[in-house]
């Protein structure tokens, strides 16, 4: 019996590493022939590098080319992803809290409205949006369009309704005693939430955190339609996606691109790899 | 008196940035979308001068175009395809790395990465697989014939492949997540009454994770409907194919659809229409697969 079960395991531990390495080909692929020339990738892609020291050559060439402008692709991207999270964190935290503290008709209603808003697919608003926005900045001179400014606005109006949920049933379980408590020792409202229940919150940041900036890095559409192609101002994966467009088969510089879009992501998730997982898992069940 | 005041200052202080961006990104935009679906809207006008109502024309012209009735059977098709093998391996994965191997852990990351990355540069890693790994091994392989993203039905399990890769490692973690709460102590009196391996997996493991199950087919149903970063940059709708007698591209999802609909045609109000059909048939398919769900959840 013992012997039966033991042959399955191995079998299963066989079956589970095959397939293991067979999820991560995929990126072993493009490793391997970004290290290669251009004639080297289309002559054998399954071939082994002549000279791995290649790759740091093709990611200088990257780097250096102003089609993909990586430098300042990869600023934008930080900065656009960094504020938008932090502008989703402070301003759906505050609201959520008053949401959840102020027991009326009307704030019951903002909030089913923020929920409901979920199902709108974004396909709906994208072009009417882009119309919009135009016109706002026509009335008022606030550059939306092509602007980091409007990339972090445009995310604050699709990530809230998912954050602010997030917040609130996360709130929504704080005992109030904590607060009445609180506002007897002195503190006025600012100073309940910013003293006593901001901090509470620091899981629920951490998870809302790891889901939207996974989400605005990663996204291509909404920057592809406020910032457009060929802009100053591009994301990476814009910059991957123009580049592919002007440099069609030339492999070997863009899987050298493709790696060095995918290396930040990699290492950030290596490091906050327990975060990571835990957000992701939390925010799918809520 | 005072106390209240300061309350109500709070209240609006807190909420006013996250309902104007609501109303200046979502519902302005929203409204305005319906609206213009319904009227001869184009990208040179504006967004209330000189726009003719024309009434459900453009409704009515979409569902005789080939392009668009095909992109819908074939975002049905790939949704099926995808849903249900996207959980056939997310729910396989999960049931690996919950048992007792020694690398469970490296496992469960591995599996997890692609989902990291974004869908339009995953999207580009396959087109090289496709295009230039897989033909470089040779034999059957090599014919340009046979190239993966050259024939509709194959391009569309590529779409699959890629969508399922993305996206397993994310469902396994809730499958994950389920599997590791169902208490022990079922199992062990199932081991008495003599229950093995796979009857254990069918009476105790599925139905103590009915949940996760509508969790599950809801995102995976949804994500794939939408799906529109791996379909620009692995296929871009390609190849092209004959249908209805027209030609019409073989893997052009109803997203992606809807967005050359605007820009490469340049139809502005005929996207707007679809948008608003894609909504709404979107709305109705989870609300059912919801409700069909949460049923069987308690009859289970």
């Amino acid at each position: 019996m013992k012997q039966k079960r033991s042959a399955a395991t191995l079998v299963l531990e066989a079956l589970a590493l095959i397939l293991f390495l067979a999820y991560l080909i995929p990126f072993a692929l493009i490793l391997v022939n970004s290290s290669k020339d251009a004639f080297a990738v289309t002559a054998n892609p399954m071939a082994l590098p002549k000279d791995p020291g290649l790759i740091f050559k093709n990611m200088v060439s990257i780097w250096t080319n102003n089609n993909i402008a990586y430098p300042s692709s990869f600023l934008s991207s930080i900065i656009i992803t960094v504020l938008s999270v932090v502008v989703l964190n402070l301003l759906c935290s505050q609201a959520a809290w008053v949401l959840v503290r102020t027991k009326t008709k009307f704030s019951q209603l903002v909030f089913l409205m923020f929920v409901g808003a979920m199902v709108i697919p974004f396909q709906i608003i994208m072009f009417p949006l882009l119309s919009w926005f135009r016109e706002v900045t026509a009335i008022t001179g606030i550059g939306l369009l092509r602007t980091r400014f409007g990339m972090i606005f445009a995310y604050l109006g699709f990530g809230l309704s998912l954050t602010v949920f997030m917040f609130h049933g996360f709130i929504k379980a704080i005992p109030y005693e904590l607060e009445e408590a609180a506002t007897i020792d002195g503190n006025g409202k600012f100073g309940v939430f910013y003293r006593i229940v901001f901090p509470l919150l620091s899981p629920i940041h951490a998870t809302v955190i790891v889901l939207n900036g996974m989400w605005i890095w990663n996204d291509y559409l909404l920057p592809l339609l406020v910032l457009g192609k060929g802009n100053r101002v591009q994301t990476i994966p814009l910059a991957v996606a123009n580049f592919a467009g002007a440099y069609v088969k030339q492999w070997d510089l863009m899987l050298t691109a493709i790696v060095m879009a995918i290396i930040p992501i990699i290492v950030l998730f290596l490091a906050a790899q327990r975060y990571i997982i835990k957000g992701i898992v939390a925010g799918s069940i809520k | 008196m005072a106390k209240d005041r300061n309350s109500t200052v709070v209240f609006w202080v807190f909420l006013t940035p996250v309902l104007f961006a609501f109303v200046m990104v979502i519902i302005i935009p929203f409204l305005l979308g319906v609206f213009y679906s319904f009227t001869d809207w184009s990208s040179s006008a504006g967004s209330g001068a000189g726009l003719k109502f024309v009434g459900l024309a453009n409704f009515v012209q979409s569902f005789t175009d080939p392009a668009f009735i095909y992109s819908f059977i074939v975002t049905f098709i790939y949704t099926g395809i995808n849903v249900i093998v996207l959980n056939v391996v997310a729910l396989a994965l999960a049931l690996i790395v919950t048992s007792r191997l020694k690398f469970r852990n490296i496992y469960r990351v591995g599996f997890f990465v692609p989902n990291l990355i974004g869908g339009l540069i995953l999207g580009y890693i396959w087109q090289f697989i496709f295009n230039n790994a897989i033909p470089a091994l040779g034999g059957i392989f090599a014919n340009p014939d046979n190239l993966v993203l050259s024939k509709s039905a194959t391009s569309v399990a590529a779409l699959v492949i890629v969508g399922t890769w993305q996206y397993a490692g994310y469902i396994m973690m809730i499958y994950i997540a389920a599997i590791e709460s169902v208490p022990q102590e079922l199992y062990e009196a199932a081991k008495i009454d003599g229950a093995v391996g796979f009857q254990r997996f069918i009476r105790i493991t599925v139905p103590m994770i009915a949940q996760a199950f509508t969790i599950t087919m809801f995102l995976t149903l949804v994500t794939s409907f939408k799906q529109f970063d791996v379909n620009v940059s692995l296929t871009a709708g390609g190849p092209s194919t004959m249908f209805m007698g027209k030609p019409i591209f073989a893997t052009q999802l109803l997203a992606l659809h809807i967005y050359d609909t605007a820009f490469a045609a340049n139809h502005l109000a005929m996207a707007q229409a679809r948008a608003v059909i894609f909504f709404l048939v979107l709305v109705i398919i989870s609300t059912l697969q919801v409700r069909a769900n949460k049923k069987r959840e308690i009859e289970a």
